[in-house]
């Protein structure tokens, strides 16, 4: 296997930096980053993966529902109505170009996937099962169709297993626990990343020809929120700090049903297989609101009604949630179908969802928005998309963008199958290309500064004050309904957390798995992204998928149907703005 | 809101030659998990607390821990259901690293050693390969396995010998020793089959009882006991 040892560099402060060099890195271990180095590893491609985590921990384990793809297993389909219902859901803003390859690839990525061994479901004859989930329809949005591909609730996790699986298989290197805190770009180039190992402290250089950033959402800066602690967005900020625009950040989709209070994810399976939704009188409010395809519903919809309902007193018992009824489902569907929702229902409600109906309430679950790409995964840095060399994107930090306005369910796993497997592969080709760019001297100075301010200060204020302010501001004003006023005030608290961001101090100076060190970079991720998350959505004055503002209830296409990219500089966010590119389907109003 | 009582055990190798035990009281609801509680600790009483979590549902498998003396995932246990103080420790048989975090290596290296990954040297068919659900269901309850480390660091068995591969390492090669696509089960048995193998166990079944998953870990590594036993190798 190629491992290339660490050769070893003084910085000014002596401190000494390990540097290693491998051809490609991949940052994260979900999804989109192990199916990129399985691809780089097939090409022989000498590879090296860093995770802050272990990459089976990464949060593409907590999907479940199913891969979106048109094998027309269960009833006949075809990509074309995906991708109809993937622009439809988008609210037109997806890029129609890259939906068409989503779509596509989704097809050939989960035969691929079986053929890796990833244990799907069954049909009676033996092929991969296949259920329904919202806004996935026939003909044109006829009526829901059976297109998303599983295994049980799990989805996400065989598919982390077996991508892992195979890059062990494959001897990809991992570096596991290695949190990267910065880019090395010059003149234009990306030349690699700096990590801090979380075990022992030191600053590490990864020299490479390409990058990938492949680090996922940053749903922790909502309260109510389905995804991991560790999803703070460290890539998209990074990226941001590199003068690298992020694209479309006002879109972020609350999943309808988060278990009340927690906000742990309920799969839209749960209604796929027949579940409902109803509010304190038992009504199936749905009916009302989408009349067609009712609790298959997408996301962005079902949040602002379940919202609706709770608003006009139907929640239940006056509170601020209302119920998913699976209970004529039947016992043998809910702990077969969805074995694990079960259990989560029964461990942390301790109810029993086949007798039992269960309180619900939206949850913060997935940025539309993130780095803009094209759809070789390349970083577009510009209206103009000019490619920034070296330096890849793909999955949740990534913006394409296949999801526009609104994520369908299901697209989150095809997106990062389908775009991670293209980075890896469009990646092999620039390093075969491709010589190493020089490494300019002491990239680290400035983390490494960052880091002993950190470590020098004390009796300042919490990492948890403040992130506990941040997030209850961001859900308060910056969640499924929006104004002008309620933005602004958001914006004037997010600007105090980050100066006061500056003054806090860690209790724990150790060098040895410092977690407090990265609670205050993860910290400082998220702030960064919230500003830059209000400041687009202040400037979008309409409402489109899950971008919906009160004071402008209305799409407006004429001005509106464009990119948001937002750049930060030193006097705060800058927005500018690209084209959507529109093939077949024009826009048209959204009705389901 | 009640007054919840903890007692952690803590260690810093830059500071301390030996592990020892720190209490501490929280305000917690509860419904809050006792991932929540030991958050709360390093959020408002003691920033330095380290442990590891991420996906605060019971998925990922970052947060095994010994609490009140069994292994569970912090994040899996609610504080109602555990009796106070409640007593934290990491995970047994494995070199603490600090804190509740303990040293992963040796347990991902005996992982790779039962070669977890599909082996099938046929051509690929153009589209999915065909399986019943029969074929299915015959492995599905070890492709649950999160590699948490929960049931491998229950097991006496380990405790004693630490160079057995354990119940999460043959849990991950009967997930493929029993899917019908899979070649490979010839060379996984053989390598379960010495001395530091599946004959280890001794059916104890502190695993299944840690399994945060609920697998029935004792039966599958029976399942391999008696394949062993009664195919031709």
């Amino acid at each position: 296997m190629l491992d290339f040892s660490p050769s070893l560099l003084f910085s000014p402060s002596d401190l000494m930096i390990k540097i290693h060099q491998f051809e490609a890195i991949v940052v994260g271990g979900g999804g989109a980053g192990l199916y990129a180095a399985l691809a780089l590893s097939q090409a022989k491609v000498q590879t090296a993966v860093l995770s802050k985590l272990y990459p089976t921990r990464s949060h593409t384990g907590a999907a479940q529902g199913g891969i979106g793809a048109a094998l027309a297993n269960k009833e006949e389909d075809r990509p074309e109505w995906h991708m109809f219902d993937t622009v439809k859901g988008s609210d037109y803003l997806a890029d129609q170009d890259a939906v068409e390859i989503l779509c596509k690839e989704a097809v050939t990525t989960v035969y691929e996937l079986e053929h890796l061994g990833l244990p799907f479901n069954r049909t009676q004859d033996g092929r991969i099962d296949q259920r329904r989930f919202g806004g996935h329809t026939k003909e044109f949005g006829k009526g829901p169709v059976q297109r998303a591909c599983f295994a049980a609730d799990r989805t996400g996790h065989m598919i982390l297993q077996t991508l892992y699986q195979q890059c062990i298989k494959n001897e990809v290197k991992f570096f596991d626990e290695f949190h990267v805190v910065d880019l090395i770009i010059e003149e234009q180039i990306c030349r690699g990343v700096i990590a801090y190992s979380i075990e022992t402290g030191e600053l590490h250089i990864f020299h490479a020809k390409a990058v990938l950033f492949a680090t996922g959402g940053s749903g922790r800066m909502f309260k109510i929120t389905s995804n991991a602690h560790a999803l703070t967005g460290d890539g998209m900020a990074i990226a941001l700090r590199n003068k690298i625009p992020l694209e479309d950040m006002e879109f972020f989709q609350f999943h309808p049903t988060g278990i009340y209070k927690m906000g742990i994810l309920l799969t839209e399976a749960c209604r796929g297989e027949g579940g409902i939704l109803r509010n304190k009188n038992g009504e199936r409010f749905m009916e009302r609101y989408a009349p067609n395809i009712k609790d298959l519903a997408p996301r962005d919809i079902v949040s602002r009604c379940i919202y609706l309902e709770v608003r006009d007193g139907r929640g239940i018992d006056g509170k601020d949630y209302v119920h998913l009824d699976l209970t004529h489902l039947g016992k043998e569907v809910i702990e077969k179908k969805l074995p694990d929702i079960t259990d989560f229902v029964r461990t942390y409600m301790g109810l029993d969802p086949v007798k039992d109906l269960i309180p619900i309430q939206p949850t913060a679950h997935y940025s539309m928005g993130g780095i803009p790409t094209n759809v070789n995964a390349e970083v577009v840095w510009d209206e103009k998309n000019s490619v920034l060399k070296g330096f890849y994107a793909a999955g949740e930090c990534a913006c394409v963008s296949v999801h526009g306005g609104n994520r369908l369910g299901t697209n989150s796993l095809v997106d990062i199958l389908v775009f991670g497997r293209r980075a890896g592969l469009s990646m092999a080709e620039y390093c075969k290309k491709t010589e190493f760019s020089p490494l300019p001297s002491n990239p680290q100075t400035k983390i490494q500064a960052q880091i002993e301010q950190f470590k020098s200060k004390s009796n300042g204020e919490k990492i948890s004050t403040l992130r506990q302010e941040l997030q209850e501001t961001m859900m308060d004003l910056v969640g499924v309904f929006r104004t002008e006023a309620g933005l602004k005030k958001a914006q004037e608290k997010v600007r105090e957390l980050k100066k006061r961001f500056q003054n806090i101090s860690l209790s724990d100076k150790s060098q040895v798995f410092n977690s407090e060190l990265l609670d205050a970079l993860e910290l400082g991720n998220l702030i960064t992204l919230s500003l830059v998350t209000i400041a687009s959505a202040l400037a979008r004055e309409e409402s489109r998928g899950a971008h919906y503002r009160e004071d402008y209830p209305k799409r407006n296409d004429q001005n509106w149907l464009k990119h948001t990219l937002a750049t930060l500089s030193e006097i705060g966010v800058e927005l500018k703005y690209k084209n959507v590119v529109i093939k077949n389907f024009q826009p048209q109003e959204r009705k389901y | 809101m009640i007054k919840v009582h903890l007692k952690i055990q803590r260690y810093n190798p830059e500071k301390d030659s030996k592990p020892y035990f720190k209490d501490y009281a929280v305000e917690c609801e509860p419904t809050d998990r006792v991932l929540d509680a030991l958050l709360a600790i390093k959020g408002t009483l003691d920033g330095s607390l380290t442990l590891r979590k991420s996906c605060g549902h019971g998925v990922c498998g970052s947060d095994g821990m010994r609490i009140n003396g069994r292994n569970m995932l912090a994040c899996k246990v609610l504080i109602k259901n555990v009796s106070q103080p409640i007593v934290v420790e990491p995970l047994k048989g494995f070199k603490i690293v600090k804190d509740l975090v303990v040293d992963m290596k040796q347990f991902f290296e005996k992982y790779v050693a039962v070669k977890p990954y599909l082996i099938n040297q046929e051509t690929s068919p153009e589209k999915e390969r065909l399986q019943s659900q029969k074929q299915q269901e015959r492995f599905e309850d070890t492709t649950k396995c999160i590699l948490c480390a929960c049931c491998t660091t229950a097991c006496p068995s380990f405790w004693s010998d630490p160079n057995y591969a354990g119940p999460a390492s043959i849990v991950q090669a009967h997930r493929f020793i029993f899917d019908s696509r899979d070649q490979g089960g010839e060379e996984r048995l053989n390598l379960l089959n010495q001395k530091e193998g599946v004959w280890r166990c001794r059916t104890i079944f502190n695993c299944v009882e840690a399994c945060p998953r609920d697998i029935n870990i004792t039966k599958a590594i029976g399942e391999i006991k008696k394949d062993l036993l009664f195919k031709k190798i």
